[in-house]
C-alpha cells in the first residue's frame, strides 16, 4: 500500500506507540496516509480504538512475524 | 467545541508505579481528543516536582509486586525473589535497590519514562492543577514544581470535573 510517511514503533510499550501516531498525524494534511509498525501486541486493539475515536480511517492492520503494520488515513 | 470529551483525573499517590496510571491515561485521552485535567493532592504533589529522582517504588507490604531480576539468563530473570518483609524493612538501601531494578525493567520493556510521560501530557496540553492546601501543609514552595502548574482548591476541582464525561480518582 502506498503511503506518505513512516513511524518506526518498534520496542515501544503502551501508550507510546499511539502518542507517537498522534504527533505523526498532526503534522501530516488531511487524507495523507501514515504507515506505523509496531511490536507491541496491545497496539492491534489500541489503533483500532483510537481509529475509531478520532475518525482518523484505519485502512488496515497486520502481523507478520511478531510485527504489526498499520495504515492510518488522516482524517 | 462543546463536544469535546472531558476527563478529570485526581492523582493521590507520590510513588513511582503509582505516578504511571494518570500520566498514561491523560496522554492517552489527549491523544484521543479529550480535554484533560489533573489534579494533584496530597502525595500525588511528588509528580509535579521539577527533580523528580524521589519518586520511588518499594515492593515492602506489597505482595502484589513480583521481584524479578531485569538482567542475566532467562531462567535467572523468571525467579520472583520472595524477600520477606522483615528483611525488606531492617536492610539500608532496599527501596532504592528496589527502584533502580524496577526502572531498569521499566526500560526493558519499552515502557516510557515518567518525565517522558508527563513531558507527553504537557506537550498535549493536559492542564495541571495542584492543590494549594497541600502544597502549604507539606511545605512546598510553588518554585519546587515545574513551570505551567496551576494552583487552586477543590471548589476549582469541580468547576471542571462537574463537565466531564469520565472522572478518575487514582
Amino acid at each position: 500500500m502506498n503511503f506518505d510517511k513512516e513511524l518506526d514503533a518498534r520496542g515501544l510499550n503502551c501508550p507510546l506507540p499511539i502518542l507517537r501516531c498522534k504527533k505523526s498525524l498532526n503534522e501530516m494534511t488531511s487524507g495523507l496516509i501514515l504507515k506505523v509498525v509496531s511490536t507491541d501486541p496491545g497496539s492491534v486493539k489500541d489503533f483500532a480504538a483510537f481509529a475509531k475515536q478520532t475518525g482518523n480511517e484505519l485502512l488496515s492492520s497486520a502481523e507478520a512475524g511478531g510485527e504489526y503494520t498499520f495504515f492510518i488515513k488522516k482524517k | 467545541m462543546d463536544d469535546q470529551k472531558k476527563l478529570a483525573i485526581i492523582a493521590t499517590k507520590g510513588t513511582l508505579d503509582w505516578a504511571y496510571p494518570p500520566f498514561i491515561l491523560a496522554s492517552t485521552a489527549a491523544a484521543l481528543g479529550y480535554e484533560t485535567q489533573i489534579f494533584f493532592t496530597f502525595y500525588g504533589l511528588q509528580m509535579l516536582r521539577k527533580d523528580l529522582s524521589g519518586l520511588k517504588v518499594s515492593p515492602l507490604g506489597n505482595p502484589g509486586m513480583p521481584m524479578k531480576m531485569p538482567f542475566g539468563p532467562k531462567w535467572f530473570k523468571e525467579i520472583n525473589w520472595n524477600i520477606p518483609n522483615a528483611v525488606q524493612a531492617f536492610v539500608p538501601g532496599y527501596e532504592s535497590v528496589a527502584t533502580a531494578l524496577m526502572k531498569q525493567t521499566i526500560k526493558n520493556n519499552g515502557v516510557a519514562s515518567i518525565p517522558e510521560l508527563r513531558e507527553l501530557c504537557q506537550e498535549a496540553e493536559v492542564k495541571f492543577i495542584a492543590c494549594q492546601m497541600t502544597v502549604e501543609l507539606f511545605g512546598f514552595e510553588h518554585s519546587d514544581f515545574i513551570d505551567g502548574v496551576e494552583y487552586g482548591g477543590a471548589a476549582t476541582f469541580f468547576e471542571f470535573a462537574g463537565e466531564t464525561d469520565i472522572c478518575l480518582y487514582i
